[in-house]
């Protein structure tokens, strides 16, 4: 499996993207950290820019990979190797590549500017999501053959996570303000990736003082090391579902 | 060597295979017929794995191969038309697969010297044209020394020359008690390499005969003649 790793590896290095996007992340950190004031402040800009890219890239890069070495994958589904092992290395190729882009680009600012439990968890959280975004992309580029159809559900599903579905969630809050709703709220932040990752950080920043009374319960709840533990757990979770998912697919499946 | 039993497999509502049996022995060469879209490639592509069938199971050596991989370092595969990754070098893609299979300890490398294939080592997958394509597709199939090769329309797309030596290399590899299946559409061909023809049409066994069987039967001198008479015949 590490051989065919390589290979995949040696394709991404080749495109140049992952550079490219290590670079740009390098520049957005640096720059975010020497504009704002305190590197708290410089912590939560970027946490708010790396929630919007990092799974738009990962989805989208993850997705275009995907398609564009299905010939990859046919010359090796005729060779004595197992469907699901190809299809884990092209997954653990594009995820541990995108990582590294990221762990350069923004945990090595981070570690200069701001070494703290907080920036550890900005770091954690957008390692996570890059591992979610780039599982989603392969369940929605397994699904159809298409490759106008595969970019298009990975779109929607970063648009879903990314911006729709706070909507969702402010809608529910207005219309049922008048019941308590800590506890929905709570389950409604394990349902998007992006959220668990977004209050993990929030939290731990001084700002979550400014959440009120939800904000008070999600500080009992997440503040606490198990908390945390338990929010990476759930990020663990939104892995392993769409990985399982897509190999699940994929080995049943004519190429 | 190799046994289909009762394969089916469907497309949507396109019925591709329906109820495929067939026994295919070591040290012939088999050749598979029929008009377009019978299940030719899809029948290849069960035996491989790529394509799984509805119902119906595939024995190598009496064991099933549905799902299981192991059994592929025994299949040399040529496909109709080679994808490769297009900006691989030649050098790279079979440097690639050999050393994926480097278990393998003799390989055989005729068909890249005698297509010459050192010469082309540089270019890019995507510069190649097709004919060149198959040449590597070839030599990558042949390279590993299996007992079963699947050529998929070999010569397609190859010219005369290259098309000879294609067919030495099968004649040759007969002789080393493999079992080799063809798929064609080119009678003179077949006549001149195969031992065996099966038919299939509509997804269907039509006929599995030797050649020398289906001339005897219609009283024809030529293959193309004969399997012309059967099909009028059945009509």
């Amino acid at each position: 499996m590490s051989k065919i790793i390589k290979y995949v590896l040696y394709d991404i290095v080749r495109s140049k993207i992952v550079i490219a996007y290590t670079l740009f992340l390098l520049l957005l950190s640096v720059g975010l950290f020497n504009l704002g004031g305190s590197p708290d402040k410089g912590l939560l800009s970027l946490l708010n820019l790396v929630l919007l890219t990092v799974p738009l890239i990962s989805i989208v890069f993850g997705t275009t990979h995907f398609y564009n070495s299905y010939e990859f994958i046919e010359l090796l589904v005729a060779q004595p190797i197992n469907r699901t092992k190809i299809l884990m290395s092209e997954y653990l190729g594009v995820a541990l590549s995108l990582s590294a882009a990221f762990l350069i680009g923004v945990g090595v600012p981070v570690l200069l500017f701001n070494a703290s439990a907080t920036g550890l968890y900005l770091v954690l959280t957008g390692v996570f999501i890059t591992f979610i975004f780039v599982a989603m992309a392969f369940l929605a580029s397994v699904i159809t053959r298409d490759k106008a159809k595969g970019i298009g559900i990975a779109l929607l599903l970063w648009f879903y996570f990314a911006l729709i579905y706070d909507g969702i969630v402010l809608f529910i809050l207005y219309t049922f303000g008048d019941y308590p709703l800590e506890y929905a709220t709570l389950v409604l932040t394990a349902l998007n990736p992006i959220d668990l990752g977004r209050i993990v950080v929030l939290l731990n920043l001084d700002v979550s003082a400014l959440m009120g009374y939800t904000g008070a319960l999600y500080k009992s709840i997440f503040g606490s090391g198990w908390g945390v533990m338990l929010s990476f757990g759930l990020l663990l979770l939104w892995v392993l579902l769409p990985v399982l998912g897509s190999r699940r697919i994929f080995s049943k499946r004519d190429l | 060597m190799i046994k289909i039993e009762n394969l089916y497999k469907s497309y949507g509502k396109l019925q591709v295979l329906n109820n495929v049996s067939v026994a295919l022995d070591v040290g012939k060469v088999v050749s598979i017929i029929g008009p377009n879209g019978a299940g030719k490639t899809t029948m290849s592509k069960c035996i491989l794995g790529m394509v799984l069938p509805d119902s119906g199971d595939i024995l190598m050596n009496g064991d099933s191969v549905l799902n299981k991989h192991a059994y592929r370092s025994q299949i040399g595969y040529m496909p109709q038309i080679g994808r490769y990754p297009e900006n691989m070098k030649v050098r790279q893609v079979i440097e690639m697969i050999r050393d994926i299979r480097l278990d393998v300890k003799e390989v055989d490398e005729e068909l890249i010297g005698l297509y010459g294939l050192q010469e082309m080592y540089n270019k890019r997958m995507g510069a190649l044209s097709g004919g060149n394509k198959q040449k590597v597709s070839a030599a990558l199939a042949f390279l590993f020394n299996p007992k079963v090769l699947i050529l998929d329309e070999p010569t397609a797309g190859l010219d005369p020359i290259s098309a000879e030596i294609l067919k030495c290399k099968i004649l040759k590899e007969k002789k080393n008690g493999k079992l080799i299946m063809i798929t064609s559409h080119i009678m003179s061909e077949i006549e001149e390499v195969a031992d065996e023809v099966l038919c299939l049409m509509d997804g269907k066994v039509k006929f599995h005969e030797t050649i020398t069987g289906l001339k005897q039967q219609t009283n024809e001198e030529r293959l193309s003649r004969a399997i012309a008479k059967i099909m009028n015949e059945e009509d």
